[in-house]
């Protein structure tokens, strides 16, 4: 395994064993990879993938295009099955584990080409959401017994607070394909967090977004961190808010981390610079 | 709150217009207004009613192309006929045989769709749909070659011989006799039954597409990796939407087999299937109201253009295609709409006004 190229990585590995075990169970890190990667066929897309993310931390994941960030976030939902390494979910190996079980474990996720139901409404999106935490079956629903009635009463109730955090109770009826590109984006997040997961992972939340968008949309995920207690992981090329929320980045470029630590290391990373601008010319 | 949610107020005119139908062709045939050949075709439209409403669930709420749905008719059809026939002596009261035909030929017909659905379900798109056609024909085929008889010591099954090879005790009888498919079937199917077996459709499956489980069925025709990352088992939803499917159809191959006399394995085959995704199509995929009014118009529009003899087909393929055009085609309903307004300039003006009214 090629090791840590720089001094930022080795310092930001994650921590020993026994140091985990010496902490609280609740301060155990929700999220740790240990040497992930993948083989697509000779590529390798992602390589080495170590990381911790803590509780309550919003992480962020950065590299040039095609660097291999959306193929991490495909690791860890298993979207891809990881051929190297392995993932720990609130301290609990993932491997045999499916995309759906992923998720009633605790990662939920949005995506970078958005996926809405876009023929259902914005309300049944976010129901859809709480899938798993809805408890009535086929039967309850098609004889409507009074499970379906108290069911999707706590669910439109659920649905509509979920809403509520962007300020989108009005569209509840509208068809999700019929919304405008931002609220779009906004409703993933919002479906995602109707999971209730441990950890959000954001593939370019703020994409297509103006700046004033983008600055409500930074509020709005440090909102959701303080009010759902929960670890955020994005993907983001916006700096601005990559920098102005992120506790911790991650650099990514071929598929290998090239740097992790706050904003302002990675900022002055000579070797960051050096992926996203080039080489300087002269010695 | 008042309001209704669009989909409750959308099923009740559903219910509202299938019940007003019905009451409406009660009355025709209690004043004598009706034709006999129309008046014989009542049951098949109720049964085609019922497959198509079903079909629909699987290509238009799963979103998943069947080529086999009269496979499932034809499993519940004579499954249902079957138990109907063996049951004579058991149960006197032919309506409670009938609905004891219907549920059996709906079990059939479910378990059929449930072994059929776990392998078929593995595939997407299209490979999915030709798979669907080849089950179809193989059940056509299994039935042709499948004797079934009754006697004293119960029911006796053999393949693929004949008739003989049941072994028969003395007063035994033949019920499921190979390509000749069953004879001497007790006439017990009534408009009123399939009327209700409508209802029933109607109830299960528009309960079932408005909660939780519809909706997981929804999202994975409109986005499968989106529904699996909230959690949505992608089996179980596309399971159970099939086998409701095929169960539904089941019912409505006993309501359709016990309307005529005989009915043979050749009957349910790639046509029919065809002819119910054409219903579906016709009526608008995932719009059920548009599946129950397709059905109708289709199975009525043979015999009413039966006075043009020889030319009948060709004007039922001229029909089927104008009505495909004009509910489809965006250009031919604008070019519809220009015509209209040309021709009925102050009926148009009206009519425009009411759209807004009802819209404010």
């Amino acid at each position: 395994m090629d090791k840590a190229n720089t001094p930022e990585m080795q310092m930001a590995t994650m921590p020993s064993v026994d140091l985990v075990s010496e902490r609280e169970a609740a301060k155990k890190p929700v999220l740790e990879t240990r040497n992930l990667g993948i083989n697509f066929g000779g590529l390798m897309a992602v390589n080495g993938f170590n990381m911790t993310i803590d509780r309550t931390e919003i992480a962020g994941l950065i590299g040039p295009n095609g660097a291999g960030k959306t193929t991490c976030f495909n690791l860890l939902t298993k979207v891809y099955q990881p051929t190297d390494g392995t993932i720990l979910l609130d301290g609990r190996d993932t491997s045999n584990m499916t995309t759906v079980q992923i998720n009633k474990a605790g990662i939920a996720r949005t995506f970078q080409n958005i996926r809405l139901f876009s023929n259902l409404s914005v309300e049944d999106n976010v129901k859809l959401g709480m899938h798993n935490h809805i408890n009535y079956g086929m039967w309850n629903g098609i004889l409507r017994l009074p499970a379906y009635w108290k069911g999707e009463k706590q669910a439109h109730d659920k649905a509509m607070e979920l809403l509520s955090i962007f300020d989108m109770e009005s569209l509840a009826g509208k068809r999700a394909g019929s919304l405008p590109y931002g609220a779009q984006r906004r409703l993933e997040i919002v479906r995602a967090l109707a999971t209730k997961p441990l950890l959000l992972l954001l593939d370019e939340p703020a994409a297509g977004m103006n700046p004033s968008e983008t600055a409500e949309l930074m509020e709005n995920i440090v909102k959701i961190r303080d009010t759902f207690n929960i670890a955020i992981m994005l993907i983001e090329h916006d700096m601005n808010l990559v920098m102005g929320i992120c506790e911790k980045i991650t650099v990514l470029n071929f598929g290998k981390i090239i740097a992790k630590g706050t904003p302002s290391e990675i900022r002055n990373n000579p070797q960051v610079i050096e992926a996203y601008l080039g080489k300087k010319r002269e010695g | 709150m008042i309001t209704m949610k669009k989909t409750t107020r959308n099923n009740i005119y559903t219910y509202a217009f299938v019940i007003v139908s019905f009451i409406i062709v009660q009355l025709l045939i209690n004043s004598g207004n009706i034709s006999s050949s129309l008046q014989g075709q009542l049951v098949p439209i109720c049964a085609y009613v019922i497959l198509a409403i079903s079909l629909n669930l699987t290509v238009g709420i799963l979103g998943e192309l069947s080529l086999g749905h009269a496979g499932f008719m034809s499993v519940g059809a004579f499954a249902g006929v079957v138990a109907c026939i063996s049951l004579e002596s058991i149960i006197p009261i032919t309506l409670l045989r009938l609905i004891v035909s219907l549920i059996v030929g709906a079990l059939f017909a479910g378990i059929a769709g449930f072994l059929i659905g776990i392998p078929v379900l593995r595939l997407k798109g299209d490979y999915l749909a030709i798979v669907t056609l080849a089950f179809g024909e193989i059940i056509k085929n299994i039935i042709n070659i499948l004797y079934v008889g009754k006697d004293k010591d119960g029911l006796h099954f053999s393949f693929l011989t004949d008739s003989s090879a049941l072994n028969l005790a003395e007063g035994g009888r033949v019920i499921i006799d190979g390509p000749l498919g069953i004879t001497g079937i007790p006439k017990l199917s009534t408009f009123t039954m399939g009327f209700a077996l409508i209802l029933i459709t109607l109830f299960i499956v528009l309960n079932l597409i408005d909660s939780r489980s519809g909706r997981a069925i929804m999202a994975l025709r409109d986005n499968r990796i989106a529904a699996e990352s909230v959690g949505i088992h992608v089996t179980k939803y596309k399971l159970m939407a099939f086998v409701t499917s095929a169960a539904l159809a089941g019912a409505a191959g006993t309501l359709f087999a016990m309307n005529y006399s005989t009915i043979i394995a050749s009957k349910f085959g790639f046509n029919t299937s065809i002819l119910i995704l054409v219903f579906v199509v016709l009526g608008g995929l995932g719009n059920i109201r548009g599946s129950i009014i397709a059905a109708t118009v289709l199975t009525i529009l043979p015999e009413m253009l039966r006075q043009f003899n020889s030319y009948r087909m060709l004007l039922y393929a001229i029909v089927l295609i104008i009505i495909m055009l004009a509910t489809n085609n965006d250009e031919f309903k604008a070019r519809l709409r220009a015509l209209r307004e040309r021709l009925l300039p102050s009926n148009h003006r009206a009519g425009k006004g009411g759209a807004e009214d009802g819209q404010s």
